[in-house]
């Protein structure tokens, strides 16, 4: 066996048994344990936890390569994935907090008091998160496949297994503790070739200023203006000028993507594993700072990656590569399909172009991108080593919350909120660890599913938390008169709507064929593409929402109360484990 | 209740502050006006690019702890009012 893999098994197996040890120590005893580890998390901690719970996948393995192909396009996912915890840390978290339950349908039932609100909370919540599980799969599978050379299959399996001993045994509690390791594994893993490979074409270890600095081959041109000019010369757009459609695409999309991190209930939470508001706040400003360790680093990453990848097939006054010629990386990731080259003119060299009918590089799946890097840059194998085992903490972490999310939505909120209120503590509690077994059997067996499933439901996630939860929710908060049922037929509106508008371009359930509008931009609303249209779903649920309002009561007296009650200073209310 | 209803009133106003310089950085700078920002140079950066690919995330992170101190402050104002509440 080669020398990477060894550094590949060591990394990756070394990670794994970490995480079970952790927790082994930090197994839950109790519900409270098991949904919000007894709120006793401090606010670094926690912000930490959240940071590994939210940072998925998609952020560590997708992004930047989104980056590197959209360049200023990819803007929206920047700032949509962390403004996001501005209007999370002011318009939520702290009054959830502070009114003191386990759960979102829970929150929203305690203020609406009709169980119709309740369970279509639960059902938004199962929907999101397990669309966004199978995310987390596939991404493990990929990882899987590429380092450790199993079948993508197998791959899945073994994710599988992992995630159902430490979520199921640790619940919150075990979770939370795995996820402050998941964190460290993670940003190690994704900052170290990046200052790399900032140093090496820049001379600037720090990658956030080496993306503004000048390149270290003493021709004293920016890095982005050098980007910017061989992209052009290939027949791409400018890299920092390229948009992503229209401006008011871009708009509603990053609108779209930060009230929906606000609304996604595996992230709302981890804000109520936390002992006070105060810390509740905090952990917002902490979670967003190792957030930005990621999140301000992933553009440099794409824009090098990007770069490097150029410089090595298509380099600039000089021969294009020979195909025979061709290093290692590139023999490796065309085994895995996700690299494509064709030989359209019978030259033997590889020709790179933005035109389809010259270029040869077929197929370049951006999800290589970041695992790619640090072998385009000729980095040492215990860094490339790193990376596989940063991308399975990343994706792991993340669907281990996301299973904590739907099992206590199902135990807590249906089966004891709902169908058997008398349900023990310690029943409830089997019910959980039941409940997340099912899910990761079924999350497994969706990312078994062929791919453009999952690509497609990523916009459902997102686009039903923006368009029911995140309205629910602030309006409950900030408007005190507010009924039920004007909030229960604006979610239901903004749910309606919004997948309608994705399964119309989509197709019904992502079949393909059933698409009744077609997948075309000409047929988008005011060019606004099916991933940015949750911020036009919630329009449609505050608007619904007003007009049912002016026609039925407003909230009785109690409820106002209570709302006066988790608006108000002094410390949050007691978690209450008994009904 | 008199002191419940300023201490939201403050928090309000707060938010406000919060929300108004949020939009500006990442929507206003970001992308509306990106163009006219872009003309302007911040060493190998043009402005608007790096307000949306950098600049935006730092300030988000510097208004949350902001806002967090403020309401700390806040709480502290309003506490003795709220002792029956804990």
């Amino acid at each position: 066996m080669d020398e990477l893999r060894w550094y590949t098994y060591i990394a990756v197996f070394g990670s794994f048994a970490l995480y079970f040890a952790i927790a082994w120590w930090a197994r839950a005893r109790s519900t409270s344990d098991f949904y919000v580890a007894g709120a006793h998390v401090g606010p670094v901690q926690n912000g930490m936890a959240i940071g590994a719970d939210w940072m998925s996948a998609a952020s560590f393995i997708s992004m930047a390569g989104l980056i590197a192909f959209l360049g200023y396009g990819g803007s929206v996912f920047l700032m949509g994935w962390t403004g996001g915890y501005v209007l999370l840390a002011m318009l939520l978290a702290p009054y959830m907090r502070k009114h003191g339950k386990f759960t979102v349908p829970e929150f929203i039932f305690d203020r609406f008091e009709l169980k119709a609100a309740r369970v279509v909370a639960v059902i938004c919540l199962i929907i999101a998160s397990l669309t966004y599980i199978i995310g987390q799969m596939k991404g493990v599978g990929v990882a899987f496949s590429r380092f450790l050379e199993v079948k993508y299959e197998a791959g899945i399996y073994i994710g599988m297994g992992v995630v159902w001993f430490y979520a199921v045994l640790g619940g919150m509690k075990g979770i939370t503790y795995t996820q402050i390791a998941q964190y460290c594994v993670l940003i190690f893993a994704y900052t170290v070739p990046a200052i790399f490979i900032s140093l090496q074409l820049t001379g600037n270890p720090i990658p956030q200023l080496g993306l503004g600095s000048t390149l270290a081959d003493g021709s004293g041109v920016y890095l982005l203006d050098k980007l910017d000019q061989v992209v052009v010369d290939l027949g791409f757009n400018e890299f920092t000028t390229e948009s992503l459609g229209s401006p008011l695409n871009m708009f509603a999309y990053t609108l779209s993507l930060m009230i929906g991190t606000a609304g996604l209930p595996h992230v709302i939470m981890r804000f109520f594993t936390v002992p006070s508001v105060k810390a509740a706040r905090a952990s917002a400003g902490y979670a967003l700072v190792f957030i930005a360790l990621l999140y301000t680093v992933a553009p440099a990453v794409g824009s090098m990656a990007r770069l490097n990848l150029i410089n090595t097939i298509s380099p600039q006054n000089a021969e294009a590569l020979v195909y025979e010629e061709r290093p290692q990386w590139f023999k490796d990731w065309e085994n895995t399909g996700l690299l494509e080259f064709e030989d359209k003119n019978n030259d033997g060299k590889v020709l790179y172009s933005a035109d389809p009918v010259k270029n040869e590089m077929v197929k370049v799946d951006q999800d290589i991108m970041v695992l790619a890097n640090p072998a385009i840059a000729n980095l040492p194998n215990w860094v490339i080593a790193l990376v596989a085992a940063g991308g399975l903490a990343a994706a792991l972490s993340t669907a281990a919350g996301l299973l904590l999310a739907i099992s206590s939505a199902i135990s807590h909120d249906l089966v004891k909120g709902i169908f058997k209120p008398q349900l023990s503590e310690k029943s409830e509690l089997l019910t959980g660890r039941v409940v997340m077994t099912l899910s990761i059997i079924v999350a497994g067996y969706l990312g078994l599913k062929p791919p453009g499933f999952a690509a497609g439901t990523v916009a459902l996630a997102f686009g039903l938390a923006a368009s029911s939860l995140f309205p629910a929710l602030m309006m409950g908060i900030f408007w005190k008169k507010l009924n039920g049922r004007a909030a229960v037929a604006g979610m239901v509106a903004g749910i309606g709507i919004t997948m309608l508008y994705v399964f119309q371009h989509k197709g019904i359930m992502f079949i393909p064929g059933t698409s009744f509008l077609g997948a075309l931009p000409e047929n988008w609303f005011f060019g606004i593409s099916p991933n940015a249209f949750g911020a036009v779903g919630a329009i449609v649920n505050f608007t619904v929402a007003a007009i049912v309002f002016r026609f039925t009561a407003p909230a009785p007296k109690h409820i106002q109360a209570m709302v006066d009650n988790f608006r108000a200073p002094g410390e949050a209310n007691q978690k209450v484990t008994e009904h | 209740m008199k002191n419940q209803t300023s201490y939201w009133r403050e928090n309000l106003r707060l938010i406000f502050i919060c929300l108004t310089i949020w939009f500006v950085v990442s929507y206003g700078f970001g992308l509306l006006l990106v163009e006219q920002l872009n003309q302007i140079r911040l060493g190998g950066f043009k402005l608007g690019f790096w307000f949306a690919q950098q600049g935006s995330i730092y300030v988000f992170v510097a208004l949350i702890f902001w806002y967090s101190a403020q309401m700390n402050k806040l709480d502290e104002k309003y506490k003795n009012g709220e002792q029956k509440n804990g």
